[in-house]
């Protein structure tokens, strides 16, 4: 029975991943670090399909095409974003100030 | 079921037709009069003849529970279920003759009348809108269908009223009618409500059925639903206080105040008091408002009409009276007299106003003729006109002869049935004996003011012009047959109902029976003395003698003057003539404070104030300096919006986590 | 302690220490690299838990594409060296490793619920599936039956992503 060691293990991935977005100012580290969610949660989903079914695999497939596509996205901002201020630093990422 | 009821939703449905088609010719084709004509009249002898059938069916058939055919569901929401049903019974019937009846000869009738006006085709458009809303008025079997139809009549009043809507005050008097509907129409909204809260239906017979179970005798609920009816019933039909809108409506075309003010839509509110008669029964103190306030309306309306110079306006004055004769009819519980004087009068009034129409028509060509500009509606400017038009000034006789209550005319038995039956209340509440010798005095100023309409109209010198005399012309056969037709009914409508010691008697009392013996019950026997009986018809004898022979005595039409030089009438005349200065008093009462509060109050403090300043602009202050706080956090830094963020998921999952 | 559960805390602790390194080295290469490995180690993991198919996606969507892509934008941009403010000073780590340390608090909490018993399949049973159908038909049954229409909506997403990656991305249209 691996189902509550591997929801350990998530939650703790899945905490390391919140800090480091709260740590970091570099945006593709951040996206690095939400990467790591989306995988913790993908450990979730696969320990509990273990348990209860195998759409929790399915559905991690999903996240992962989701993944893949907020990836290609997201670059292509950051690339937009560094054309624009040469940093992908959030810390002069501020066009949101009210 | 006898086959021929089946056909009634065609009674209903060929007038709408007949709307929607003169409806598109107005729009699209309005110079094509001839087929106007066609549709607009052939549609209502159609529904004439059916409705014959109909009537003929329920005659032919055992007495017999009220024939509801249901069409469809309207609105089903919980316990509460509409359906769209006509409900066919001897009521509705007797309704059913008069209105299809008198409105198929006025359709006539208007085809003179109405010949040259431009709006030729919306005029039967409208008038096939209001015959269909009239029979959905008097079919319905529910309070909400009979309600769609009260207030489609009303919105068909409107809109003949204000028919020559160029004319502003032709326009005002359309939205006066208007208005004082809508606070009838409030009561019966609320009468619904309440009946709908202690019944739990809202269905003629389920109500009926249910109501001496739920209601005790002169409880509180039912006399408070009663008296919210009765509210209703003074709007559409004008009793006091509501009636001022009606003399107003005679600004629409004369027909119009033929049909929809005299015959049929302002007798509405008698044919809803003799409808829910049961409820009425199970309230005295309601019946008896009822039959007070239509014999003060009664005497009220004569004393005005006895010095109006518009010859509509004395008419209109009449018929506000004898709707208050009616009303103290089934206020008294003598349903089948109320509905009696209802028939009757839609004849005989009916032919007042046409042939007053075919009067004015003489005069408006008249001054047509020669180009003068004076009112065609002025008594002052008539006079003498018995030489030009013979047949009109009979016709006008007979009806006349019939309101005043002469032997041997229709009014005389339905006034007088009316009359005898307050004088049998009066054995148990002498109340009843004040509201009848009102009723006799009523009846006196009748036959007085009546006559001298007509003294004024058709006797004496003639007033209207030295070169317009020769104008004078008698109406078309298409104006004069609708009359004869008129006429005749005027003269034979008593035979319904003789009084009880003539042979024959009572048949309309006993038609009606099935539908009136649910309040019996509550009332007490109505029986009259064959002498008190003989007594009362020979009294009324003298007093419509009397009214006649005193207005013919008295009034002297040689002295009279044209309206352009007439004198300033002063003293009580003036009075009478202003009407009692009702509409002022309305006017100082509801009208200017209503006014003032509307500017003082809710335009400069409360809309000013109030919306604009604290609400619009208030609220607009404050969604700004929320926003200037809210600014404050937006630094702009993705790092503190996560870290927000997240602080959020904790607090989150905090409240998750039992 | 069984060998499988040898093997599944060997590599959660390669998992997490791999995370820790992940978030804590100041050059965006060595996180980078940091975060393919708790990938390869999450992909043991998989197999671990009878999730095959899931485990051959992970190494060569996540560890493969997904990641190529993030250190080819990496050298692209030129971002190999660390900046300055790349991180927050000690006082900031310590709050933010302290509102992780929450975070795993509430979660262990939550992981404690244990599904509904009538819920569960019996021990074994993504196994016996699997030697049934085969790895990838655990997927591709429930995938291209029930999951038919979310399937097709996310490859309309991926050309969504697509289009708009390059409209991003490209100097001019």
């Amino acid at each position: 029975m691996l189902l509550g060691p591997s929801l350990g293990v998530s939650a703790i991935l899945f905490s390391l991943g919140v800090a480091g977005v709260l740590l970091r100012r570099n945006a593709i580290v951040i996206f690095m670090c939400i990467e790591l969610m989306l995988n913790a949660v993908n450990l979730s989903f696969v320990a509990l399909a273990q348990q209860l079914g195998r759409e929790g695999q399915v559905i991690v497939f999903f996240v992962m095409a989701v993944a893949a596509a907020e990836a290609a996205v997201g670059l292509a901002i950051m690339i937009a974003i560094y054309r624009h201020k040469s940093s992908v630093n959030v810390k002069e990422i501020n066009l949101l100030r009210g | 079921m006898p086959a021929s009821v089946g056909w009634v939703w065609l009674v209903v449905l060929l007038p709408l037709a007949g709307f929607v088609a003169n409806g598109a010719l107005s729009l699209l084709r309005p110079e094509a009069k001839r087929a106007v004509s066609a549709i607009g009249v052939g549609v209502l002898v159609l529904s004439f003849l059916i409705a014959v059938g109909v009537v003929g069916g329920v005659a032919t058939a055992a007495p017999h529970s009220p024939y509801v055919l249901t069409y469809w569901q309207w609105m089903p929401a919980g316990g509460l279920e509409i359906d769209l049903a006509f409900q066919v019974d001897q009521l509705s019937a007797v309704m059913l003759m008069v209105v299809t009846g008198v409105s198929m000869v006025i359709h006539i009738f208007s085809v003179g009348y109405m010949g040259d006006d431009p709006g030729y085709a919306r005029y039967f458009a409208y008038l096939n809108l209001f015959v269909f809303f009239m029979l959905v008025l008097v079919l319905g079997a529910n309070f909400p269908v009979m309600f769609v139809g009260w207030e489609g009549v009303g919105l068909c009043s409107y809109l003949l009223i204000g028919f020559w809507f160029e004319n502003n005050a032709f326009a005002d008097a359309g939205k006066k009618a208007f208005i004082m509907n809508r606070i009838g129409d409030f009561g019966f909204l609320i009468a619904m409500f309440m009946i709908f809260h202690a019944v739990g239906s809202l269905s003629f017979v389920e109500v009926f059925e249910a109501a001496p179970g739920t209601f005790e005798v002169g409880g509180t609920t039912i006399t408070l639903i009663t008296l919210a009816l009765f509210l209703g019933c003074a709007g559409k039909s004008a009793q006091i206080p509501l009636y001022t809108w009606l003399p107003d409506a005679m600004a629409g075309p004369t027909p119009v105040s033929a049909l929809i003010h005299a015959a049929t839509m302002v007798t509405a509110g008698v044919y809803l008091v003799a409808r829910t008669n049961v409820l009425f029964a199970i309230a005295p103190v309601s019946s008896f408002v009822v039959a007070a306030v239509g014999a003060a309306t009664a005497l009220f309306a004569a004393t005005i009409a006895l010095k109006q110079w518009d010859i509509k306006k004395v008419l209109a004055y009449s018929t506000v009276s004898q709707l208050g004769y009616m009303f103290m009819g089934v206020g008294v519980g003598a349903y089948a007299a109320g509905m009696f004087h209802l028939t009757t009068h839609a004849f005989f009034k009916a032919l007042l106003f046409l042939g007053s129409g075919s009067v004015i028509h003489a005069l408006h060509h008249a001054y047509h003729a020669t180009h003068r500009h004076e009112d065609a509606q002025d008594m002052r400017n008539m006079g003498g006109l018995r030489r030009a038009m013979p047949w009109t000034t009979g016709f006008m006789w007979v009806a006349t002869l019939a309101i005043a209550g002469v032997p041997l005319f229709s009014g005389f038995f339905s006034k007088d049935e009316i009359l005898a039956m307050t004088f049998v209340r009066g054995h148990d509440a002498g109340a009843f004996y004040v509201l009848w010798m009102v009723g006799v005095v009523a009846a006196l100023l009748t036959a007085f003011y009546m006559t001298r309409m007509m003294l004024y109209t058709f006797h004496g010198p003639n007033r209207t012009g030295e070169q317009e005399r020769g104008h004078l012309r008698e109406a078309p056969w298409v104006m004069t047959g609708p009359l004869l037709v008129l006429a005749v009914g005027s003269v034979f409508a008593g035979l319904l109902n003789l009084p009880a010691i003539l042979p024959g008697s009572g048949w309309l009392h006993h038609w009606l029976e099935p539908v009136t013996e649910g309040s019996a019950a509550y009332l007490p026997d109505l029986h009259l003395g064959s002498d008190t009986e003989w007594m009362l018809l020979g009294l009324a004898t003298v007093v419509a003698a009397a009214g006649i022979l005193g207005a013919w005595n008295f009034l002297k039409p040689a002295q009279l003057k044209p309206a352009r030089e007439a004198p300033v009438e002063t003293g009580i005349q003036r009075v009478l003539l202003r009407k009692w200065y009702v509409d002022e008093i309305y006017d100082w009462l509801v009208v200017r404070p209503v006014m003032w509060m509307s500017d003082r109050a809710f335009w400069k403090v409360m809309d000013v104030k109030v919306i604009d300043g604290a609400f619009v602009n208030g609220s607009a202050t404050v969604a700004r300096a929320l926003g200037w706080v809210g600014s404050r956090f937006q630094t702009g830094s993705v790092g503190v919006y996560l870290f927000l963020f997240v602080m959020g998921v904790l607090i989150l999952m905090r409240a998750v986590i039992r | 302690m069984s060998g499988t559960e040898a093997v599944f805390w060997f590599f959660a602790a390669v998992a997490i220490i791999s995370a820790f390194l992940c978030i804590t080295r100041r050059s965006p290469v060595a996180s980078a690299l940091w975060l393919v490995s708790t990938l390869f180690a999450l992909a043991a993991i998989f197999v671990l838990l009878d999730a095959h198919f899931i485990a051959a996606i992970q190494v060569l969507v996540y560890a493969g594409a997904i990641m190529v892509l993030f250190l080819f934008v990496i050298m692209l941009l030129n971002l190999g060296r660390a900046g300055p403010t790349d991180m927050l000073g000690w006082a900031g780590r310590l709050v933010m490793f302290a509102v992780g340390a929450l975070l795993v608090v509430e979660l262990w909490v939550l992981v404690r619920i244990v599904p509904a018993e009538e819920l569960q399949l019996p021990t074994g049973a993504m196994v016996q599936l699997t030697e049934q159908e085969g790895a990838v038909r655990v997927i591709s049954e429930p995938l291209f039956r029930g999951f038919l229409v979310p399937f097709e909506i996310t490859s309309i997403l991926l050309l969504a992503a697509i289009v708009g990656a390059v409209v991003l991305a490209k100097r001019k249209l």
